[in-house]
């Protein structure tokens, strides 16, 4: 029993090699790979424009990369190429073994449907068709991300930012998701609300086990969350490693200016 | 006169039989016969414009007129009715182009043109019912991108479909939408049956009559053919469900039909009658009564 | 020969310099040919002045910092890991199993209680939550934590607080290989006592103990060998 779950962790979710987006002869990122194991948090960080939400949507099937291949573990246990799935199989994915939580709730969420509607569309999208049911299991989530639950028939037009970006995340992590892309998060909330979130997904993180990619231009998020961390600039992966190795004992000329750079409150 | 005659544009005195050219007619057959071979899926076409303005059945028109034949006999429905502006309105166009015979009677038509209802008496195998459709799209009102919408009818991604009755059920305890109720067709498809209330859905279940859909506006058009299989959207635990009236029609008698409410005067006095008129009135000639006797707008000489 | 072997920490020719490229590539050595090796339920200190680079070893063994040549060789149950060139996969789970490490600050996490970090390393190991919970409220009991404090997050504490609730957070859980980092830094008298008898207790299950120690007092009562870190400058 125990064998099964140790030998599904020594096998990498997500194989990235030399993932490259070229925008005409401009770099979006070059030559990325690295290995996603089961469970791990990596983080992706950089100053604006250093690639790090176009490798985010390239290994995300956002973006087809112009060269490299990104392989994903699925349930079966097969290595399968995302870019030579069919596109149906990648929706799926989407739909089902993957969350996207974006930096803008209103990107992710549909405003115009209830609360309850918006965690519940992923479960009608596997073929969920009992009412009742699909209403409990998103009472039940609402309240894992603390929305209270006669919120629950609101439409997130409704509701703050730091509410609307935790349903947007109790929407991703209802289908019970293997893998989390997040692209800046906690941009954009002021800071007694992104520490809010912050503690919740670092909750749901290790409660689910769950395997996150995240973007973040803030080195403590990063620092909070994740295990391991690239470090790009302009388009390139300049570091790499343990996160607070990196960020403790930065080795390259440009994360040690990035480290420095931080404000101290 | 042929119509072969007119088509290369030799008369000037009238309009080509059906109003449209036969290129226009063929080009519309093709997608018809598309929608056909592919039940549900919105075929897109070339529409015309026709002479009156969108909403008023410019895509019910034109695929009419492109299956239409000289030896038709057409019934021309709205809101059930016969007699209302508009299926007369669209009856005289079809009678000044075609000359085809037409009757208000469900089982003497070879083609009923239709808005919002399916007659209450049973179509057959030698019938063609051509709906009006507002909005061919049932996934519009909650993806308003058309890529995005056919790529999900492509997938069959149809969870959103549900989304809509959730939402139905979480604001009002039911699912309410009465009418423009999605349905899959041959397991397949989702469809917007067009505004057609739902209480007319069952109807289009295994029909014996081929059922044609167009969209003037939206450029669309679709098909189930005899015998396929219409199953209602729903919920386990909030099954579809068909329209109930708690009495019968006022004038007729006639139960488990759908009926049209109409206000007698100003004292909020009102009655319920068959919406599908040419119903209605065959079963009074066959001498049923309902609870008011005669009709009384008729009484009042309001003919 | 024993299952587990004594040895727990074994580092050789280890060293460590700073490039500073916001300065010129500055390049600035701290240690160069560190040799000492740790046995099981042996508590050694590392000795020196300010800036002769302890810390940094410590740090090293942690992989918080890297190494620019050399060997750390760690004892994991039946296996040999060498912390210097091992993926951030097999240190994160050194981590969790193996070893720990109690700093002389305690960073905080924004909203959870003082009793919630402190049982987190047990619970991270498997043991069940409410068994978690009652130890870390035994631990914070003995450190002199008032229980009212429990519940809240630290970030607000006085810094001797802090302190002792890290020091709980440090030592609750079981690491056969333990790194002190100034645990008794800013202690009181009663509160030093606990932390060494923390160590005495330690000891006597085995785990293997590298330590930095200010206070004479606490040095004295618990390393069993100094070993000092200026034999290790590097020549500049």
């Amino acid at each position: 029993m125990s064998l099964d779950i140790q030998s599904s962790e020594d096998f990498p979710l997500l194989q990235v090699s030399n993932t490259t987006k070229l925008y005409g002869g401009r770099i979006g990122c070059k030559d990325v790979s690295f290995d996603l194991y089961p469970g791990e948090v990596l983080a992706i960080v950089g100053e604006s424009g250093s690639g790090k939400t176009t490798l985010l949507n390239c290994l995300a099937t956002r973006l087809t990369p112009t060269s490299g291949s990104v392989n994903y573990r699925n349930r079966m246990g097969q290595m399968r190429n995302l870019y030579e799935m069919s596109e149906a199989e990648r929706r799926m994915l989407m739909r089902t073994d993957w969350g996207f939580v974006h930096q803008h709730p209103a990107d992710g969420l549909r405003m115009t449907v209830s609360a309850g509607a918006n965690v519940g569309e992923r479960l009608m999208a596997v073929g969920a068709r009992h009412y009742g049911n699909i209403r409990d299991t998103a009472t039940d989530w609402l309240g894992r991300v603390e929305i209270a639950e006669d919120r629950i028939d609101d439409d997130p037009r409704a509701f703050s930012g730091g509410m609307r970006q935790r349903l947007q995340i109790a929407r991703n992590l209802v289908t019970a998701p293997r893998l989390v892309f997040m692209d800046e998060p906690t941009g954009g909330l002021d800071v007694s609300v992104q520490a809010r979130l912050l503690d919740l997904l670092r909750g749901l993180v290790a409660d689910l086990g769950l395997s996150v990619i995240i973007v973040t231009h803030d080195l403590a998020v990063a620092r909070l969350l994740s295990h391991r961390i690239l470090v790009m600039r302009h388009g390139h992966v300049i570091e790499s490693g343990l996160t607070d190795q990196v960020l403790d004992d930065p080795q390259e000329s440009y994360t040690q200016l990035l480290v420095s750079s931080i404000l101290q409150p | 006169m042929t119509e072969r005659v007119e088509t290369q544009g030799i008369s000037d005195e009238h309009y080509n039989f059906a109003y449209l050219d036969e290129q226009t007619k063929r080009m519309i057959r093709r997608a018809i016969l598309k929608g056909i071979a592919v039940p549900g899926y919105q075929v897109p076409f070339a529409a015309r414009e026709m002479p009156m303005p969108y909403g008023w059945g410019t895509g019910g028109i034109q695929v009419t007129a492109a299956v239409i034949g000289k030896h038709d006999c057409l019934k021309m429905i709205d809101q059930g009715s016969d007699d209302t502006t508009n299926a007369v309105a669209l009856r005289n166009f079809f009678v000044e182009t075609t000359g085809v015979d037409t009757t208000t009677k469900t089982k003497d038509a070879s083609i009923i043109q239709t808005r919002h209802r399916i007659p209450e008496e049973t179509l057959t195998k030698d019938q063609v019912l051509v709906y009006q459709v507002p909005i061919p799209e049932p996934l519009r009102f909650l993806e308003p991108r058309e890529t995005e919408t056919r790529k999900m009818h492509a997938l069959e991604e149809y969870g959103l479909m549900h989304v809509k009755l959730y939402e139905d059920i979480a604001k009002f305890g039911h699912i309410a939408t009465a009418y423009a109720y999605p349905v899959m067709v041959q397991d397949r498809y989702v469809m917007d049956p067009s505004p057609t209330p739902k209480f007319d859905n069952p109807k289009m279940d295994q029909m014996e009559a081929l059922q044609l859909f167009g969209a003037g506006r939206e450029k669309r058009i679709y098909a189930i053919p005899p015998h396929t299989k219409v199953v209602s959207l729903d919920f386990e635990d909030h099954p579809f469900e068909v329209t109930k009236f708690d009495q019968p029609c006022a004038i007729c008698g006639a139960e488990e039909v759908y009926l049209d409410e109409v206000i007698l005067d100003d004292d909020g006095n009102r009655m319920f009658v068959c919406s599908d008129s040419d119903f209605c009135e065959e079963r009074r000639e066959a001498g049923h009564v309902g609870h008011l006797g005669t009709n009384p707008l008729e009484a009042e000489g309001n003919d | 020969m024993t299952n587990t072997p004594k040895t727990k920490v074994l580092v050789s020719d280890l060293a460590k310099s700073f490039k500073m490229h916001l300065r010129d590539g500055l390049e600035i050595p701290v240690v160069s040919g560190v040799n000492f090796s740790v046995s099981a339920g042996e508590c050694v200190v590392l000795g020196g002045p300010s800036g002769s680079g302890k810390s940094s070893i410590l740090k090293m063994i942690y992989a918080n910092y890297r190494c620019q040549k050399g060997q750390i060789l760690i004892t994991d149950g039946d296996e040999i890991v060498n912390v210097a060139d091992a993926t951030p996969r097999r240190i994160i789970r050194l981590r969790e199993t193996t070893i720990g490490y109690v700093s002389q600050f305690l960073r905080a996490i924004p909203r959870v209680p003082a009793l919630t970090l402190v049982a987190e390393p047990l619970m991270a190991q498997g043991v069940a939550e409410d068994e978690a919970f009652e130890r870390a409220g035994n631990l914070l009991s003995r450190l002199n934590v008032p229980e009212r404090l429990w519940q809240l997050p630290p970030a607000t504490f006085s810094g001797g607080e802090q302190q002792r609730v890290n020091i709980a957070r440090g030592f609750i859980a079981h690491y056969p290989i333990l790194l002190l980092d100034e645990p008794t830094a800013s202690l009181d008298a009663a509160n030093r006592a606990v932390v060494v008898e923390l160590v005495e207790e330690k000891k006597t299950q085995g785990v293997a103990m590298v330590g930095i120690l200010h206070d004479h007092d606490v040095r004295d009562a618990i390393a069993d060998r100094i070993i000092d870190v200026t034999s290790f400058a590097s020549a500049a």
